[in-house]
C-alpha cells in the first residue's frame, strides 16, 4: 500500500456514538465513505488531498468508530452519516462512497440531499442487479471477496503482498463481521432505493471500473436511470476496487465533478 | 444412569463417487442434492426408524437426535422434528431427545411451540427438548444472520418456554420475534413444560446459561480429558448459583462399537468415522469447510468465551487470520496410494481409540474402558454413538443386540456402584447448597 500523507485523526460524538476521522489536504472539504472491507488510505486520498481536505470517515462499526449494536441496516449507517454531516457544519458538501461506503452515500442523498454539493459513487452496492448477483464473502471469506475486487489475482498480489499483514486480515475479519450484522439478507441492496433516488437532484458522478466482479455493471445503469442528474464514467481496465488499481484516475474523476459543480 | 442411543442418520450410496469410504477427502459444503436417489433415500428412512424400535427393544433408555443441514452426514437436518413425530407414535418407552432444534435459525419459533407439543402430547412426555446454535451451516442452509445467532436462541428460548407455560392469548414483542396473538392450541403433555437439555463444545456462555436455567449440559463426542474441565466449569458455575450439580446434570455422548471379537470390534468400529461420517470430527476423512463453519460473528471474538473442548486456535484460523492469502487445496489431503490411505486410516483409528474417543471391543473388554470414561467424567446420562457413517444396517443390528443382551446391563450396575444417577432419577434441579457451601462458594 502507498504510504498516506500526513493525516490527523479525531472522533466526533454522533448521537452518542464516537465516529473515527482521518482528516488529509487542505482546500474544499471532501467526505469520503469506504468499502464494506474497512476503512484503508492509499494513493487514491494521498492524491485527492493535493487539491482537497480530505474526510476519510470509519462508518459506525467500522475501524475505529464504536459499533452501533442496534443497526440493522446500512440506512440507519447513513442516518449516523447524515447527523455526522450537520455536526461537521460544512454547508453543502461533497460526498464519495466506494462500494458499500457508495450504497451508505445514496442513503445519504435520498434523505439528506441539502447537505451535499456533489456526490460520487464508485462501485456502488445498494440496487439488485436485474440479473446476477452482487459478490459475495460469506461463504468463501474476505481474502476470496479482495481478489474478486480486483481485476487479477496479480493485482492483488501487488497491492497486498503474496501474505497480507495481520493487521490487514483483522480488518477484513472485522469489517465483514460488521456488514454481516447490517445486510446479511437482503445482500446488499434495498429494494425501495431505485425509487427514492427519482427525487435526488444531487449532480452525481458514477464511476465503474470496466472489469468491476463485485457489483455488477447494471447496478450501475439503474443508478443512472433513476438519479435526475447523473453521468457515468467508466474507468477502462479497473476491477471493483478502481481507486485501488487506478487511484489517480479516480481522484481526477472525483475532482472533475466538484469542478463541474461550481 | 440413563443410557441412550445416537446416530446422525448417514446417506450412505455406496455406488456413487463421491461416497468416499476409501479415502479422498470430501469438502463440507460442496456436494449437490442433485446426487439423492430416491429409493436409497426412502430406503435409509426406514431402516433407521427400524433400528429406533430395536434400540427400544434392547433396553436403551432414550433416542437422540440432531439437525445438521445441507449435507449427507445427516438425514435429519430440518426432519429432526418430522423424525421425533414418528418415534413418539411407533416407540412406547423410549425418551426422546431433541440435540436439538438450532433456535436461531428459525424465524417463526411458534412452529416450534407447536410441534414440540405436538411430540410431548404424543409421546405421553417423553421428549427432551434440547436447544443447540448450530454450526455455520446450519445459519447458512437457513440464510439466519450469524452475528444475531446468540441473542436469537436467548429469545426464541424464552418465547418457546412462555407460549408452553402461559395461558394465552398474549402478545410478545422481542427484538427478533414479535407475535401478535400466542395461543396455540396444542400444550405440552409435560408441565410445566417438556424437559429442556443443553449440549455444544464451544461456548461458556452456553454453559452459563444451562447453569442459571439448570439445564443439564450434554458434551458431543469431545476430547476427555478437556470435557472434564468443562464438566468442573459447570459444577462451578452451579455452586455460584447456590445449587451442588449432580450426574444428573451432565451428558456424554461417545463413539462406540461392541462385537464378538476384538477383531470384528476394531474393523467394525473404524466405519464409525468413515463412509459419509460427520465431517467435523477428527479422524473424518471429510473437510469442514472453514468459512461457512465460522461465519462472521457466530462465535465471540473473545478467547475467554471459549471452552477448553472449543479449539480456539483452530477457530480463529479457520476465520482466516493465519492464513496466507491461498486456498487451502483438501484433496490435496488424499493419500496417494491405497497403502498410504491403509497406514493414514489405521494410524487415526488408532489414535481415537488411545485416547477414548472411540470405543471398541467384546462386551467384556469395551466395559473397561467405559468404565474408565464414568470415573473420569462422571455423567450420569451417556449417549452411545454407534450405527454411523459406514455402518451397514447388519453392522448396526449385531451390535445392538450384543449390547441388549451383554453391554447394557453391566454398563447400568457400573452407573449404580460410581452413584451416577440419570436426568429422571435424580432432581435435575441439583442440590441446594448448605450454609457452609454457600459461604465457601461466595454465594
Amino acid at each position: 500500500m502507498t504510504a498516506v500523507l500526513h493525516a490527523a485523526s479525531r472522533d466526533v460524538e454522533v448521537s452518542g456514538l464516537n465516529v473515527h476521522l482521518n482528516e488529509l489536504g487542505a482546500g474544499e472539504p471532501v467526505i469520503v465513505l469506504h468499502h464494506s472491507t474497512g476503512p484503508l488510505l492509499g494513493a487514491f486520498h494521498d492524491r485527492l488531498a493535493l487539491s482537497h481536505r480530505l474526510i476519510c470517515v470509519d462508518l459506525p462499526g467500522y475501524g475505529q468508530s464504536v459499533r452501533p449494536v442496534r443497526a440493522r441496516s446500512p440506512r440507519d449507517l447513513a442516518i449516523y452519516v447524515s447527523q455526522l454531516l450537520s455536526a461537521l457544519e460544512l454547508g453543502p458538501t461533497h460526498l464519495v462512497g466506494f462500494g458499500f461506503g457508495g450504497w451508505v452515500a445514496a442513503e445519504v442523498a435520498t434523505m439528506n440531499q441539502d447537505s451535499l454539493a456533489t456526490l460520487t459513487l464508485v462501485g456502488a452496492a445498494g440496487i439488485k442487479p436485474r440479473a446476477g448477483f452482487i459478490h459475495d464473502p460469506m461463504l468463501n471469506g474476505y481474502i476470496e471477496y479482495m481478489k474478486a475486487g480486483l481485476s487479477s489475482d496479480e493485482v492483488f498480489d501487488e497491492i497486498f503482498g503474496v501474505e497480507p499483514s495481520k493487521d490487514l486480515l483483522d480488518l477484513w475479519d472485522y469489517s465483514r463481521e460488521m456488514t454481516a450484522r447490517l445486510t446479511w439478507k437482503q445482500w446488499m441492496w434495498n429494494l425501495i432505493l431505485p425509487d427514492l433516488l427519482r427525487g435526488v437532484r444531487t449532480p452525481t458522478t458514477l464511476v465503474w471500473g470496466s472489469e468491476d466482479r463485485v457489483v455488477p455493471r447494471d447496478c450501475a445503469e439503474q443508478y443512472l436511470a433513476n438519479l435526475p442528474n447523473a453521468r457515468l464514467e467508466i474507468v477502462e481496465g479497473a476491477g471493483h476496487l478502481v481507486e485501488l488499481e487506478q487511484p489517480h484516475a479516480v481522484a481526477a474523476l472525483v475532482v472533475d465533478a466538484i469542478t463541474r459543480a461550481l | 444412569m440413563f443410557i441412550g442411543y445416537f446416530t446422525e442418520r448417514p446417506y450412505q450410496d455406496r455406488t456413487a463417487d463421491w461416497y468416499k469410504a476409501s479415502g479422498v477427502g470430501l469438502l463440507d459444503l460442496t456436494l449437490s442434492n442433485g446426487v439423492i436417489d430416491a429409493d436409497v433415500q426412502a430406503d435409509l428412512y426406514h431402516r433407521y426408524f427400524d433400528e429406533k424400535l430395536y434400540i427400544e427393544e434392547m433396553g436403551f433408555d432414550g433416542v437422540m437426535l440432531n439437525s445438521h443441514h445441507s449435507t449427507p452426514f445427516c438425514m435429519g437436518g430440518g426432519p429432526m422434528n418430522l423424525e421425533a413425530a414418528v418415534l413418539a407414535r411407533i416407540t412406547k418407552k423410549l425418551k426422546i431427545i431433541l440435540l436439538g432444534n438450532v433456535l436461531p435459525i428459525w424465524d417463526d419459533p411458534m412452529y416450534l411451540v407447536e410441534e414440540l407439543a405436538m411430540i410431548d402430547v404424543l409421546s405421553r412426555g417423553r421428549l427432551v427438548s434440547g436447544w443447540v446454535r448450530g454450526t455455520g451451516r446450519e445459519s447458512v442452509a437457513h440464510n439466519a444472520q450469524p452475528p444475531y445467532n446468540w441473542e436469537r436462541f436467548l429469545e426464541a428460548h424464552d418465547f418457546i418456554k412462555k407460549a408452553w407455560t402461559q395461558d394465552g392469548p398474549f402478545r410478545f414483542e422481542g427484538e427478533h420475534y414479535q407475535y401478535r396473538y400466542v395461543n396455540p392450541w396444542v400444550r405440552p403433555y409435560t408441565k410445566p413444560h417438556p424437559r429442556i437439555w443443553l449440549a455444544g463444545i464451544m461456548s461458556r456462555a452456553t454453559i452459563d446459561f444451562a447453569v442459571e436455567n439448570r439445564y443439564p449440559y450434554v458434551m458431543l463426542d469431545s476430547k476427555l480429558e478437556l470435557t472434564a474441565q468443562v464438566f468442573e466449569y459447570y459444577r462451578e458455575k452451579a455452586r455460584e448459583h447456590g445449587y451442588q450439580s449432580g450426574p444428573q446434570n451432565l451428558g456424554y455422548m461417545f463413539k462406540i462399537c461392541i462385537e464378538e471379537t476384538e477383531e470384528k470390534a476394531y474393523e467394525t468400529g473404524r466405519k464409525l468415522i468413515e463412509g459419509a461420517g460427520n465431517l467435523f470430527l477428527d479422524g473424518s476423512q471429510g473437510q469442514a469447510n472453514p468459512w461457512a463453519q465460522n461465519l462472521p460473528g457466530l462465535n465471540t471474538r473473545k478467547a475467554s468465551g471459549y471452552l477448553p473442548t472449543a479449539q480456539y486456535v483452530h477457530n480463529i484460523e479457520s476465520r482466516g487470520l493465519n492464513l496466507k492469502g491461498e486456498a487451502i487445496d483438501f484433496t490435496a489431503q488424499a493419500a496417494e496410494t491405497p497403502a498410504e490411505h491403509e497406514f493414514r486410516r489405521k494410524q487415526i483409528f488408532d489414535g481415537l481409540l488411545e485416547r477414548h474417543a472411540v470405543i471398541v471391543g467384546t462386551p467384556e473388554s469395551a466395559l473397561k474402558q467405559v468404565r474408565h470414561v464414568l470415573e473420569t467424567l462422571r455423567p450420569g446420562n451417556v449417549i452411545f454413538w454407534h450405527g454411523d457413517g459406514d455402518f451397514t444396517h447388519e453392522d448396526t443390528m449385531r451390535g445392538l443386540k450384543l449390547m441388549g443382551e451383554r453391554f447394557l446391563p453391566a454398563v447400568r450396575e457400573i452407573g449404580r456402584e460410581l452413584g451416577l444417577q440419570g436426568a429422571w432419577e435424580a432432581d435435575p434441579n441439583g442440590i441446594p447448597l448448605e450454609p457452609a457451601d454457600e459461604l465457601a462458594a461466595g454465594v
